[in-house]
């Protein structure tokens, strides 16, 4: 099976964006390389701007450059953009409505050796709280560049989280992808699913192979892929939740505040299941390869298959 | 562009006016910042009755100058200054601060649409009037017209205002014109007291721009300042406009702690009278 990191796809997916429209402009601290913005810098040298370790200002001179009538996309960490730089992105980009996409790489553990101050945990939860800021969290590099291409079109400033590491390509360019839409990526061959797995990012191809190997044991899932987190496909998840029953979420990303706690804002207020919550339990991260580290902090392949053994095993 | 005797006079009475409105807004609406705002009167009436580039009945018009407020507290002379110069009806100045106005207490796009940036926090000004200056250049319109940034002294405590400063540097973005009302004053006391900023000019000049510091109270001075930097190629240029906190009312100048506090009813009727009887000098009609 193909892998390739999601930034790989957002970096060809913002070249595909130049070409097309030359209000594209992109913006980077000091990271073009890896968070794959390069692509874009060598092809349209004079669109992009490098503003150095300077996240801070990296955004807000993007938000002037939106209020000329550009399209900026900003890269860095997702620790340090939206880390660093989150007032300003409140204040000048989603207070004062400025299109700009910030690109958040290297988000999640799986950022491996580098360690805990670099692997952005709670982006997500940042994000998602500040109003007029849609939030996309694409599964593999295709749906990268695909989400890179339609952010262009869409009326709001955004938020795009990256993973460092190669994923599991698991769409096509035929997948479908749209901005706010949920999809289903694995339904039981015969029979209702028992329960449903809400999954987003680099982790939704470690869910379907969860689902196959329950499947196998017996248990019926279907599996959704949440790339829209904000805002969230509310009509979709509550089916899921009306189809299943039983709900377990996974994400590379605390489980405050993050896709786990959108999606149990809207079935509490819909359709209230019993939900079970894979992600990172109220810690930080450390040092260690993508799959040890995924592996400790319970969000592999068998801890989704415990968790969704967990919420079958809860009385209603 | 040239400034007459008489064209200075009108300057001088628009910034009165300017002023008694500063006073009755902000006393109307019971909140707000004094000092900045009376200080900065002369400068904003020479930029919006002389200086800038610009429409009030058409202010979206693509070509204009761009003037970012980055220290939004001093709204009220922006405001004050819009509303003479025809953007919205100078009545609305005393809905500065209340439940529903466009007049936010720090300006608002999504309220007042003809502001280009929405602000508050500090620090944040100049990075987007650097992004302004930016996309200008990589249009080909970064001699047509100018960004204006308008920045308070004290806010250059904030790191992000010097990561602008070295981008608009690197850039030698000679379409970019920063303006430091340099009042000396901050919300705990005297800048160099509570984080001196001293040596100011060398700072910015180490940074890659052009210096130039001048009275900001002075139209003519003012004047020739502006036209030097508009005249500098190589790189962007920032005016250290030397105010006094407070100008215009005796009572309020140079006292630090007016800077975020708005007159009562009574101070408010001893500015009023200061500024309507221009400084004892006339009898006006108030009284």
């Amino acid at each position: 099976m193909e892998q390739i990191p999601t930034r790989r796809g957002f970096g060809l997916g913002l070249l595909a964006a130049g070409e097309k429209n030359s209000n594209v402009v992109g913006l980077c601290a000091d990271l073009t390389e890896s968070t794959q913005m390069h692509l874009f810098a060598d092809k349209f040298p004079e669109r992009f701007v490098q503003v150095g370790v300077a996240e801070q200002n990296m955004v807000t001179v993007a938000s002037g450059m939106a209020a000329s009538g550009k399209i900026p996309f900003c890269s860095s960490y997702a620790m340090f953009s939206p880390g660093r730089n989150w007032e300003q992105i409140r204040t000048t980009i989603a207070y004062n409505d400025r299109k700009v996409i910030i690109v958040g790489s290297h988000a999640g553990v799986s950022v491996g050796p580098d360690g805990g101050t670099h692997q952005a945990l709670e982006d997500i939860a940042l994000m998602r709280v500040m109003p007029n800021m849609d939030v996309v969290s694409p599964c593999d590099a295709i749906e990268a560049e695909k989400a890179t291409l339609a952010l262009v079109k869409t009326s709001k400033p955004a938020y795009l989280r990256l993973m460092r590491e190669k994923t599991p390509v698991i769409t096509t360019l035929e997948t479908p992808f749209a901005v706010g839409k949920a999809e289903i990526y694995w339904m039981p061959d015969a029979g209702l699913a028992q329960v449903g797995i809400i999954a987003t990012g680099g982790l939704v191809s470690r869910a379907l192979f969860a689902a196959k190997e329950l499947e196998a044991e017996g248990i019926k899932t279907k599996v959704m892929n949440l790339a829209t987190i904000k805002p969230i496909d509310v009509d979709a998840v509550v089916a899921l939740a009306k189809e299943c029953r039983k709900i377990v979420t996974v994400e590379e990303h605390q489980i405050a505040g993050g896709m786990g706690g959108t999606v149990a804002e809207v079935l509490a207020q819909n359709y209230p299941v019993p939900m079970e919550f894979v992600g990172i339990k109220d810690k930080f991260g450390q040092s260690g390869t993508p799959d040890e580290l995924i592996k400790h902090y319970g969000m592999d392949k068998d801890s989704i298959k415990e968790a969704v053994k967990k919420v079958l095993a809860r009385k209603v | 562009m040239l400034l007459t005797e008489k064209k200075i006079l009108e300057l001088t009475k628009i910034a009165n006016d300017i002023r008694e409105s500063i006073i009755e807004m902000l006393v109307e609406a019971g909140s707000g910042h004094t000092a900045g705002s009376l200080g900065m009167a002369d400068i904003f009436t020479l930029f919006y009755f002389h200086i800038l580039k610009h429409d009030p009945k058409n202010p979206a018009w693509e070509e204009r100058d761009r003037v970012v407020l980055s220290n939004g507290h001093i709204c009220p002379v922006l405001y004050a200054a819009m509303a003479y110069a025809g953007y919205f009806p100078i009545e609305e100045l005393k809905t500065l601060c209340k439940f529903g106005s466009r007049l936010q207490g720090h300006p608002h796009r999504a309220f007042l649409p003809y502001v280009e940036n929405s602000s508050g926090p500090l620090g944040s000004g100049l990075s987007q009037a650097v992004g302004m200056a930016l996309a200008d250049r990589m249009d080909g319109k970064d001699k047509d017209r100018f960004i204006y940034c308008f920045m308070s002294d004290g806010e250059l405590d904030e790191g992000n205002s010097w990561e602008a400063a070295m981008l608009a540097g690197k850039y030698r973005l000679r379409n970019l014109i920063a303006i430091i009302d340099r009042n000396n004053i901050q919300i705990e006391g005297y800048t160099e007291d509570v984080m001196p900023l001293e040596p100011l000019q060398s700072k910015w000049r180490a940074f890659g721009w052009n210096v130039i510091e001048v009275s900001g109270h002075d139209f003519r001075f003012l004047n020739e300042v502006i036209e030097e930097a508009q005249a500098v190629y190589e790189r962007p240029t920032v005016i250290i406009a030397h105010t006094i906190p407070g100008k215009g009312v005796p009572e309020f100048e140079r006292d630090y702690k007016w800077h975020g506090k708005s007159p009562s009813r009574k101070e408010a009727k001893i500015a009023l009278d200061e500024l309507r009887t221009l400084g004892g000098k006339i009898r006006s009609e108030h009284q």
